[in-house]
Formats: C-alpha cells, sequence, structure tokens
C-alpha cells in the first residue's frame, strides 16, 4: 500500500480540519449513552436478544439522520479482521469493551467519521460525535440530533426521576459524556499540572491521558470529562466543561510564553533534538515517538519550526500503533519489528510533507 | 530496554503506578505482563466499574455477621433480568431498565455518592416517553376524578371519564409499540 493512501485511509476526515484554539485543543466529543426500553440490557443478554437489536437498526437506521453527515454504514464485530477492529479502537471510533466482551456488537459509523454510534456495547446504543479543535457546542448539537433521530424509531428506557436508565449508574441520567482533548506539553514540562488537575477534579470533571481510564498521557495528550450527569442540564455540563477547559488554556498558553521568554534556547535545543530523532532513527518505541512528536507539535504552534502541518502530531501518533502499524506492514509484527517500522513510517511521512510543502512553495512563486 | 521481569525479551508496556502519592515505574515485556496479570493500558481491567464495586458494598453495617447480610442481599431479584443485587455489587452495572424500580430504595444513596450529591434527572426528556409520561398524569387526575364521581353518585359523567382514559391509554400503548 503507497503512505498516501495508507494516511488518507488511516487518517479520520475531520482530523485535517484544524477547528478553533487547535494550538491546544485536539479534538471534542459528545456521547450520549441510550438503552431500549423493552430489552435487557447488553452485559446479561444473550445473542439472540442482540441480534433483534441488530436487525431493528439494519431495517430502521437507514434513512439519512443529518444531511451534513449523510448515510450512516453499519460494521459488525463478526465480519471485521481483528486488525480492522484494532484500527477503529486506535482511531477513537469504538471502544475495546466492543470487541472483547460484546456479543453481536456493531458500529454505525458516517463517511466523515465524526459520527459513530456503538451497537450493544455497555449500553444499546452509544452515540458518539467528535469534531476537531474547542467545539463542544457543535459536537453536542450534532449529537443531540442523532439522539432525537434514534428516539423517533425506537423506545428509549427513560424514568422522570431518574432519567435515560444506563446500565452503570455513573452514566444515569442525561447518559452524557462531554470531553476535550488537549495537548498541554508546556503545563507538563513547568510542573503545573500537577496543582491543575486536583483542583479540575473538585468541580465534578476528570483528567485522564488519551485512551481514557487508566491510560497514561502519551505525548502530554489529556482528556477532560464531566463525571456527574444526573442532577445537570446538558447545557450546564457542556458550559461548565468549556469554562474550565477555557482557563486551562490559557495557562498552557501562558506557560507556554514564559518558556520562550525564559528559557528560549533550551526550548528549541529540546524541540530540534526532537525533530532529528524523528528524521532519523532506525528503531522507535511508541513512548520516545509520542514524547518527540509532542516536543515537534509545540515547535510548530509557538512558530519554532516551519514546514510542518500542525495536524502531524495526531496523524502520527495514530499511526504509529501496533495497529496501524501493522496494517501498514500488512503482517503481525514482533515489537522490534515494530519499532522499526514506526521509525521508517514517520521518517518517510516527514519526507512527504517536506517535498509538498516545497511543492506549494514552488507553486506559490 | 529489557523487560525488568525476565531481563530478556524487549519492554513494551510502561506503566507508571501512582499510590498515595508514590510514583513506581514498569517497563516489561507483553508476555510478562500477561503472566503478571498487568492491565494492557485501556483495556480497562481496572476499571469505573471495579471502584463502583468498592463503594457499593458499604451495605453491610460493623458487627452484621456476613452470613446474615448476603442472606437479605439475595431476597431482591429483579422480576426482568434476574439480576440480584450481590450481582449488582459484583459487576457494578444494571441488568435492564427495571433494575432501577427493583433496587430503587438501595439506589439513591449510590447516586449521591457518584454524582455530587444529586438523585434526581435535570436534563433533557425524550419526546415519546414525555408524551408518554404525560398521558400517564392525564391518566391518573382522570381516575381520581373518576372515583369522586362515584362517590358523588354522577354515574354518567363517571363513565364518559372512564370511556378518555380508555381511549387514552389505548393511545399511549399503541403509541409505545407494545
Amino acid at each position: 500500500m503507497s503512505l498516501e493512501r495508507f494516511i488518507s485511509e488511516a487518517v479520520s476526515p475531520w482530523m485535517k480540519d484544524e477547528g478553533p484554539d487547535s494550538d491546544i485543543v485536539m479534538s471534542s466529543r459528545v456521547r450520549f449513552a441510550r438503552n431500549l426500553k423493552n430489552y435487557v440490557f447488553p452485559i446479561l443478554s444473550d445473542r439472540e436478544q442482540n441480534l433483534e437489536v441488530i436487525k431493528e437498526v439494519r431495517s430502521e437506521f437507514n434513512d439519512v439522520p443529518d444531511e451534513h453527515i449523510g448515510e450512516l454504514e453499519l460494521l459488525e464485530m463478526e465480519s471485521l479482521k481483528p486488525i480492522e477492529k484494532r484500527v477503529l479502537v486506535e482511531k477513537h471510533l469504538i471502544s475495546r469493551n466492543l470487541i472483547e466482551q460484546s456479543k453481536n456488537g456493531a458500529v454505525l459509523l458516517s463517511e466523515n467519521e465524526t459520527v459513530s454510534i456503538m451497537v450493544n456495547e455497555e449500553d444499546h446504543f452509544r452515540i458518539q460525535c467528535l469534531v476537531a479543535g474547542f467545539e463542544l457546542k457543535k459536537a453536542f448539537t450534532l449529537a443531540n440530533s442523532l439522539d432525537d433521530w434514534i428516539e423517533s424509531k425506537v423506545d428509549y428506557a427513560f424514568d422522570e426521576r431518574k432519567g435515560y436508565l444506563t446500565s452503570c449508574p455513573t452514566n444515569v441520567g442525561t447518559g452524557m459524556r462531554a470531553s476535550v482533548m488537549l495537548h498541554l506539553p508546556a503545563l507538563v514540562l513547568t510542573q503545573q499540572l500537577n496543582h491543575i488537575i486536583p483542583a479540575i477534579n473538585q468541580l465534578g470533571l476528570v483528567v485522564r491521558g488519551s485512551y481514557g481510564e487508566g491510560s497514561e498521557a502519551l505525548g502530554n495528550i489529556f482528556q477532560i470529562s464531566n463525571q456527574i450527569t444526573l442532577g445537570k442540564t446538558e447545557t450546564d455540563i457542556i458550559e461548565d466543561l468549556q469554562g474550565v477547559v477555557m482557563q486551562v488554556i490559557e495557562k498552557e498558553r501562558a506557560a507556554r510564553r514564559a518558556l520562550l521568554d525564559n528559557s528560549r534556547i533550551e526550548l528549541e535545543d529540546r524541540i530540534y533534538r526532537s525533530l532529528g530523532i524523528l528524521e532519523n532513527s532506525r528503531i522507535i518505541q511508541s513512548k520516545e515517538a509520542a514524547k518527540c512528536l509532542s516536543d515537534v507539535r509545540l515547535g510548530i504552534d509557538i512558530g519554532l519550526v516551519n514546514g510542518l502541518s500542525k495536524s502531524i502530531l495526531t496523524e502520527l501518533l495514530i499511526l504509529t500503533q501496533p495497529g496501524f502499524l501493522q496494517q501498514f506492514a500488512g503482517a503481525s509484527l514482533t515489537p522490534t519489528e515494530r519499532d522499526i517500522k514506526r521509525a521508517t513510517l514517520i521518517r518517510e511521512r516527514l519526507e512527504l510533507e517536506y517535498q509538498l510543502s516545497k511543492k506549494s512553495e514552488g507553486d506559490e512563486q | 530496554m529489557t523487560c525488568q521481569e525476565c531481563g530478556e525479551r524487549p519492554a513494551t508496556l510502561h506503566f507508571t503506578k501512582i499510590i498515595n502519592g508514590e510514583k513506581t515505574e514498569f517497563h516489561i515485556c507483553e508476555k510478562c505482563a500477561k503472566e503478571k496479570g498487568e492491565a494492557e493500558p485501556g483495556t480497562n481491567h481496572f476499571s469505573i466499574h471495579n471502584l463502583l464495586s468498592g463503594l457499593l458494598n458499604f451495605e453491610t453495617p460493623i458487627g452484621e455477621s456476613p452470613t446474615q447480610s448476603f442472606y437479605k442481599q439475595e431476597q431482591t431479584n429483579c422480576p426482568k433480568c434476574g439480576l440480584t443485587y450481590q450481582q449488582f455489587t459484583k459487576i457494578g452495572r444494571f441488568g435492564c431498565s427495571v433494575c432501577y424500580k427493583t433496587f430503587a430504595d438501595k439506589l439513591d444513596p449510590i447516586l449521591k455518592k457518584v454524582h455530587g450529591g444529586n438523585t434526581a434527572h435535570a436534563g433533557k426528556v425524550p419526546v415519546r416517553a414525555g408524551a408518554a409520561i404525560e398521558i400517564e398524569r392525564k391518566v391518573q387526575n382522570l381516575r381520581s376524578k373518576m372515583k369522586e364521581y362515584i362517590e358523588h353518585e354522577e354515574f354518567e359523567k363517571a363513565a364518559e371519564t372512564r370511556d378518555i382514559i380508555r381511549s387514552l391509554e389505548h393511545r399511549s400503548s399503541w403509541e409505545g409499540g407494545e
């Protein structure tokens, strides 16, 4: 497979958009957990019952939910290859749970991969909307309209007092989890994040690594989301999160400015060393790759590194995960082979980027 | 970097554990990780559900013998999905929408703990379920009216009310697709 084609398949179309505050916010996400009134929740249901849900989805969910989204394609987990499923997880389109624990799990995907609706995961439906940049309201509006669309077809499990009934009581009420993915290298470097996280937690919000619960913050990417789903309206939850994220953005920007003012040469050194590693290494582990990519992305955002597109961090972080690497290689790889392949992929990707930027410069002249 | 467990294979999994502010780093290979039972990042082996079931076990009061409370918990069974409260405390998840009614008396303390003291929904109401709730309220009002009519021996009005109730109930069950 050619590198360009592989990338175009690997990177979700929405990732190419930059969106507001894209120097810090990578993406905004809203998901709703919903269940059917007359069916036992997926955690206790058998294959038969789950199959019925899938059948209903297949026959009823054929119309276009939103003209900007277009048709949704139904992908059933059982008909996908393991590597294809892994790739969907690495793109944040489905959860590991859907692969590992679900019976007859499936996902409805929009062509631009902004919308993914998991079927038969922990809840019957997990409606997710992912958009580039700091656009929580856009993600919420879209998820909300998809929720209305599904509700016009099925009976939701809803209780007047408890709201949307979910399998896990931590989601009951609105069933909504809103989250923002942030790149916070300067707050990590200046060790300010350790003080910010406890304050955020006190406001009913959670800070995690980019792959959710228990995951490490690879490449200085953090996810801030609401913990409380009951007793607050959807709009309040979105606004609270928005307010906190805005402050974190301001703090990160201030930290970046302070680093530039006080230790510009050290910062430049760090960024260019990382760029050098990415351009030249022949074996690289995911952790080191993530660190270097984070440095380079910071360099791009503060104007030290030119000729590389901003989306390179997002793109390469996703591309260099085991699932994608193996798909690129077309075979399963040992850990060492993976590290070699990762280094090659990054080098080639950077080379391609330089060629493209040279070409566009030439076109301008 | 080689695996710190076997010292043979390259370490592919890197963990940082922070317990009470004390940071420990692990660098191990996939094989040793599986043997040690360490979670692969993102696999959710130690997830919110484990933590939640910790919260749910507050039920047994100190001093009460565990067998006694076990017996007590066994008694509640969800009529729709069969889940017991004991199972719920283990998996941290409900089996169906009826569970919320079945375990209603135990629910609010749990919800308070996970939702910052809140126990009631304040957000969106689905259009269709909203309509059904509306009808339910109307029916309840009409029922009490009908009772009044009967008590006052206004049977004609009572019969009219009964017909309205019937048509409302018919409509809601039809719309509900049951």
